[in-house]
């Protein structure tokens, strides 16, 4: 499938699904209904549905049930011997499972070990799985309660993230995740919980095929653009991604709940024609990424790709160079991280793409729930520029920007390019960046990128680097954790200050924020705030060795 | 306009522009103490760059070194300069209001005499002609004739008196005729003068919300880039150690990118030019204000004005010409237009109110009726206006004539016609005002007083509306007077029968709905609302209530000033967020000159990125540093003026600024670079 007709036909599916998905999601987010099994879980966890919660419980909350589930995973990896299903596995080491417990309840997914050699089926589906649909619900819960504090009057409070969470899973995500698992089993995937299987190679030599729940896992590692791969090869393994079917599939699974929540936004605020500017700015950010990766793959530099036509290694064939740069380019825009192909072997320019695509804060469209409040903070920074010169106090969707304001979504904004780079600064003055395989420009990618991708909470790896010792354990568990969790405490922070305002009225003077021109200001802004505080580290790393 | 300011300054105009700029250089070099400096985060940062750049150069000189340290003290200087510039100005202003403060003795009523400046609250003075008025109060004894134009510039004396709206004197002020009796209504050192000085001055001057808001972001972007230039450093040496064939160079060596260009880095990336401006831009604002005669208790009223969407307007004064004017003499059917307009006349002749001189004068002109004097009729007896009989007239021998409110008129004629009726309707539905007028018992007909719209108030309105501002009349007149008037001038609203209350009540409504209101007021009454209103402009003319009420006082007392202060307040947020694109959008050709800069001399290729084609990396560094501290400099006239406002949709503005200051900031360093470099280059060895 060349990349244009693969890029075209998401873009059609996308377009046709995002406006009724949309409005499904947002009849979830603002029914009024319990339905009996969800008052069942109220009952039993002892909370009261009706219960509306301030910025400061709700974001408790999303911390409380957090810290429980971190604790919860460790132990659960600590003790999957002593329980069942651990197909004789050992205990998963302290800072793996550590590293591992942050990754998958921050939605990030990176993994510092091989899944088919390091977890049993209980670990997998009670641990990995159930956090790969819980953490992608407290990111669209977060971005819910933001939505209410722009759509509210003079309110005090952001809804019930228990109920958001409960409904988020139930009503949402999971029966998307049973079609689509049963879709991917037609289709070929794995399904089931055998222990593997020993075959005999053509070459006669013994080989351990290691089964288990596959399909079902894979659909909610990309609807809640998870990433974390059953087995170490992610998405590039036939048992998880067989087919250039699957892998459309899988593209449009990723991409559907982030390119559907600007619907959302423009239901909550009254005003569609918002939420299509957000698509707007989403739209171009992809599509311009997605060009780059393949336009750097296909007629990328260097001998080898030369000679081949195309940048091959590392590739799988029945994806081919387009079906993996576009699946680079998506996994890395929004805080996916699964791979089907080696990052670390592209192009120096290609592999600097899905880079950048995460410095952009995966904004484009993001994760679930997290790319929808990240774009709508650097919307809230444009305007906050852009409004004065239209000589107003700044305001966006009637909300004024005051000092309160500017200064949550500065603060968004400095922590995760501060990770990164205090990170990576950090790998080097340590000297923990020998763990890379490469030296020169490349070693230094392979190091900025790790550091990226935990920060940034997408959980992809460029690879070519050794991340499983202690030290880059605890940095990277370190990185995605704060990279989780300030953020979205200052989302929901600017949304408890955001509902307590009175909207000011649209008038002549205010800022247009629907126009072409501003869609145009919020990409222009964010690609020059990202550039300008990475461009001195890319320039030592993808782009020392792209134009040499 | 009569701007005292402006007239003082004409007067010692060589004078202050000498002092500006005599003591604009000693200002900004007593800036750089870092008590000061560190007020301003942005330039002290830079500062802390020039001293570590400076302990350098003293460590290990070269030529290049000690340009990049002058020009980086050069850049906070600069910066220092533009706010020294701004206040330098208020500072003169200040100066010609002290002159006019001079040290005045006062005369309590109990005959002690005491220095002005010991006056007390509640204590009453007297101050007869010739002599100055001690201190703020309300004339409670006496009329007199004021020279204000110590505060206003405007040399024509006014009247002031007990009770009502005029009672309010300032001091510093001469009382020109009679006697005058004053209770202080000030607190010792707190008088609108030294309010005034303080103002301009900018003494106290506290940062305004937005301005906050903005040293909020210019911090966090300040600090983005210290991280950026900071962590760059083992990346670097990492690089260097890979490529340890490279030679050394001036920017980087196996110890890392040397201090002197990290620093240069740093300076060029982090918002330098708003950072330098942006005080300057907020006193410049304040000023621009008192250039108009307009003082603004707070930076945080001039910035709310321009955010005000609704603007309550008085009709009389603001919107129409203060007094009505009769237009024309309508006769009921049978009665002779002469003999209307000579009873409207002769009613008239002793009637001095301007709309009574203005029906002498259309009898005279349109019926070619002569004029009579009112002293020279025998026998007529001039019956006036009260407020009780609501008319007014003349009884001569065998002639009774009154004119008047239409009730009061037929009442007293005791007849009754449908006719009348339809009179008075049609000319109270067109805006104007019917005085019904009848001789004897019998109604001759009705003479129709108009109200006088302003010219160019339909246009101004218009503008208004592009801008988003709703315009509100207030007036006295009945709704359907109000109507009419309301849709002549072209304003989008109004509230007839107005009464203070229900000033107050619309400007709360208008409140709840999100809206900020801007008013203009001068009576006591009008106090709660000037008080309630976001933008409170007070008459100078009006009572001490409402100018302590109001966060503006305009001097001039010119209602319409309050559209100028939209103005202003929008112009004022506009140059911050101008000088905010441009300034961000400069790093980018910045990068440009000091990335390859820093590493080509290690990774050849990136020389690619040199698009400029500088000559050496020294020479792109100081061309790029230069650049950041000159751009400054060039600035400064524009961050004092204002970026030029023109009323407009959000839209169209955002259009024109972006493509001016945003696009034109990305393009103006890459030229201005070059163009430095080309001159840079000749210096031996960079």
């Amino acid at each position: 499938m060349s990349g244009w007709f693969l890029t075209l036909s998401l873009v059609v599916a996308l377009a046709a699904v995002h406006r009724p998905f949309g409005d499904h999601m947002y009849r979830v987010v603002v029914d009024k209904r319990h339905t009996m099994v969800e008052r069942g879980i109220y009952r039993a966890v002892g909370v009261d549905p009706a219960a509306e919660q301030t910025w400061g419980v709700y974001a408790r909350s999303v911390l409380a049930f957090s810290a429980v589930s971190i604790l919860f995973l460790y132990l659960l990896l600590r003790l999957q011997d002593r329980l069942w299903l651990s197909l004789g596995m050992d205990p998963v080491k302290d800072h793996v499972a550590w590293n591992t417990a942050v990754s998958f309840v921050t939605n990030t997914n990176w993994q510092a070990y091989a899944g088919e050699s390091t977890m049993g089926h209980l670990a997998q589906m009670s641990g990995l799985a159930v956090q790969n649909f819980v953490s992608a619900a407290v990111g669209i819960a977060v971005a819910v309660a933001l939505l209410r504090g722009f759509a509210a009057r003079k309110a005090s409070t952001l809804g019930n993230f228990w109920v958001d969470l409960t409904r988020i899973t139930l009503r949402i995500l999971l029966p998307i995740c049973v079609l689509a698992t049963l879709i991917l089993m037609i289709s070929g995937t794995v399904q089931n919980l055998s222990g593997g299987t020993d075959v005999t190679t053509l070459t006669g030599a013994t080989q351990h095929l290691t089964g288990g729940p596959v399909a079902s896992q894979e659909a909610i590692k990309e609807l809640g653009t998870n990433g974390g791969g059953f087995y170490n090869a992610n998405s590039a393994h036939p048992f998880e991604n067989p087919s250039v079917w699957t892998n459309w599939l899988q593209l449009f699974l990723i991409l559907l709940i982030p390119f559907s929540l600007p619907r959302v936004f423009g239901r909550m605020i009254g005003q569609n024609r918002q939420g299509y500017a957000i698509v707007a700015v989403m739209a171009v950010l992809a599509i311009a990424s997605i060009a780059l990766t393949v336009g750097f793959e296909t007629h990328g530099a260097g001998t080898v790709p030369q000679a081949a036509g195309a940048a091959m290694e590392g590739k799988e064939a029945r994806f081919g160079v387009s079906g993996s740069a576009v699946y680079a380019a998506v996994t890395t825009l929004t805080s996916t991280g699964a791979v089907n192909s080696f990052h670390d072997s592209y192009t120096s320019l290609g592999g600097m793409m899905p880079m950048i695509d995460m410095m952009l804060g995966e904004v484009a469209p993001g994760g679930t729930g997290s790319g929808l409040y990240g774009l709508l903070v650097l919307a809230l920074i444009t305007v906050f520029v852009a409004g004065l010169m239209v000589g107003r106090t700044p305001e966006y969707l009637g909300k004024k920007i005051g000092a309160r304001e500017i200064k949550l979504a500065s603060l968004y904004f400095l922590v995760t390019p501060a990770l990164v780079l205090i990170g990576t600064a950090a790998a080097f003055a340590t000297g923990n960046n020998a763990t890379a395989l490469n030296t020169g420009p490349h070693g230094l990618s392979e190091v900025l990128y790790a550091f990226t991708s935990a920060a940034n909470n997408n959980g992809s790896a460029f690879a070519g680097i050794t991340v499983s010792t202690g030290w880059w354990d605890t940095a990277t568990g370190l990185a995605m954790l704060l990279g989780r969790f300030v953020p979205l405490i200052l989302v929901l922070a600017l949304a408890g200050s955001l509902a307590r305002q009175q909207p000011v009225p649209e008038s002549e003077g205010t800022l247009p924020t629907h126009q072409p021109l501003f869609v145009g200001m919020v990409v222009g802004v964010t690609v020059v705030l990202v550039a300008l505080t990475f461009l001195p580290a890319l320039a030592l790393g993808p782009l020392a060795e792209g134009l040499s | 306009m009569t701007a005292v300011l402006e007239k003082t300054q004409t007067r010692n105009t060589t004078k202050t522009i000498a002092a500006v700029r005599r003591d604009a250089l000693p200002d900004a070099l007593r800036k750089l103490d870092p008590r000061t400096q560190w007020r301003n985060p942005v330039m002290f940062i830079v500062e802390i760059g020039a001293v570590f750049t400076t302990v350098l150069s003293i460590a290990e000189p070269s030529l290049f070194a000690w340009l990049i340290t002058g020009w980086l003290w050069l850049t906070v200087l600069f910066a220092n300069l533009a706010e020294a510039v701004a206040e330098g100005r208020g500072k003169a202003q200040a100066a010609a209001l002290r002159s006019a403060k001079q040290d005045t003795m006062a005369r309590l009523r109990d005959g002690r005499v005491v220095p002005a400046p010991d006056l007390a609250l509640g204590d009453v003075v007297v101050v007869e002609a010739g002599e100055t008025v001690p201190g703020d109060g309300d004339v409670v004894e006496g009329i007199a004739s004021v020279d204000e134009s110590a505060i206003t510039g405007e040399s024509a004396p006014v009247i002031r008196e007990s009770g009502g709206d005029r009672s309010a004197v300032t001091g510093g002020t001469r009382v020109l005729s009679d006697r005058i009796v004053v209770r202080i209504t000030q607190r010792p050192g707190e008088s609108f003068v030294d309010r005034m000085i303080a103002l301009v001055e900018g003494a106290n001057r506290q940062k305004t919300p937005n301005e906050i808001a903005l040293n909020i972001l210019l911090a966090a972007l300040t600090i983005i880039f210290l991280l950026a230039v900071v962590t760059l450093q083992p990346l670097a040496i990492f690089s260097k150690a890979y490529q340890a064939a490279a030679p050394d160079s001036a920017a980087i060596t196996a110890h890392g990118v040397t201090g002197i260009v990290l620093v240069s880095l740093l300076v060029c990336l982090i918002p330098t030019t708003i950072g330098a401006l942006l005080s300057a831009i907020g006193i410049a604002g304040m000023d621009r204000l008192v250039q108009r005669n307009v003082l603004a208790m707070s930076g945080r009223a001039v910035e709310a004005a321009g955010d005000v969407s609704t603007l309550l307007l008085d009709k009389t004064g603001t919107i129409t010409l203060g007094n009505r004017q009769a237009c024309e003499f309508v006769p009921l059917k049978g009665v002779d237009p002469q003999a209307l307009a000579d009873a409207a006349q002769l009613s008239s002749l002793a009637d001095e109110t301007p709309e009574g001189r203005s029906i002498v004068v259309l009898a005279t002109s349109e019926y070619g009726l002569r004029e009579r004097e009112a002293g020279l009729m025998t026998g007529a007896t001039w019956v006036p206006f009260t407020a009780q009989t609501r008319m007014s007239g003349v009884d001569l021998p065998g002639r009774s004539i009154r004119k008047g409110a239409a009730a009061s008129v037929i009442t007293w004629a005791r007849q009754h016609s449908a006719e009348v009726d339809a009179i008075v309707d049609r000319i109270s539905d067109e805006g104007g005002t019917p005085l019904v007028v009848a001789e004897n018992d019998q109604i001759l007909g009705v003479i129709h007083l108009k109200d006088v719209v302003k010219p160019g108030m339909r246009a101004r309105f218009d503008e208004m509306r592009r801008m988003g501002i709703r315009t509100v009349m207030i007036t006295g007149d009945n709704p359907r007077t109000a109507a009419a008037i309301a849709a002549e001038a072209g304003v989008d609203d109004f509230l007839a029968e107005a009464t203070p209350e229900d000033k107050l009540a619309l400007i709360r409504k208008e409140q709840q709905g999100g809206r900020l209101v801007a008013m203009t007021g001068d009576g006591t009454n009008d106090a709660p609302a000037l008080a309630q209103a976001d933008v409170g402009v007070a008459m100078n003319t009006g009572t001490s209530a409402a100018k302590e009420a109001g966060n503006m006082v305009d001097l001039d007392s010119d209602p319409t000033k309050l559209i100028e202060i939209v103005e202003i307040g929008k112009q004022l947020l506009i140059t911050r967020g101008a000088l905010t694109t441009f300034s961000i959008a400069n790093d980018i050709a910045k990068y440009f000159a000091i990335i390859p800069a820093m590493f080509a001399g290690v990774y050849p290729g990136l020389d690619t990125l040199n698009v400029m084609r500088l000559h050496s990396p020294g020479s792109a560094i100081l061309s790029a540093v230069v650049f950041n501290a000159i751009v400054i400099v060039f600035l400064i006239p524009l961050a004092l003026r204002g970026v030029r406002y023109r009323p407009s949709s959000a839209a169209a503005l955002l259009r024109r600024n972006l493509l001016i200051y945003g696009v034109g900031g990305v393009v103006a360093p890459f030229l201005g670079i070059k163009l430095l470099d080309l001159f840079i280059q000749l210096i031996p060895g960079i």
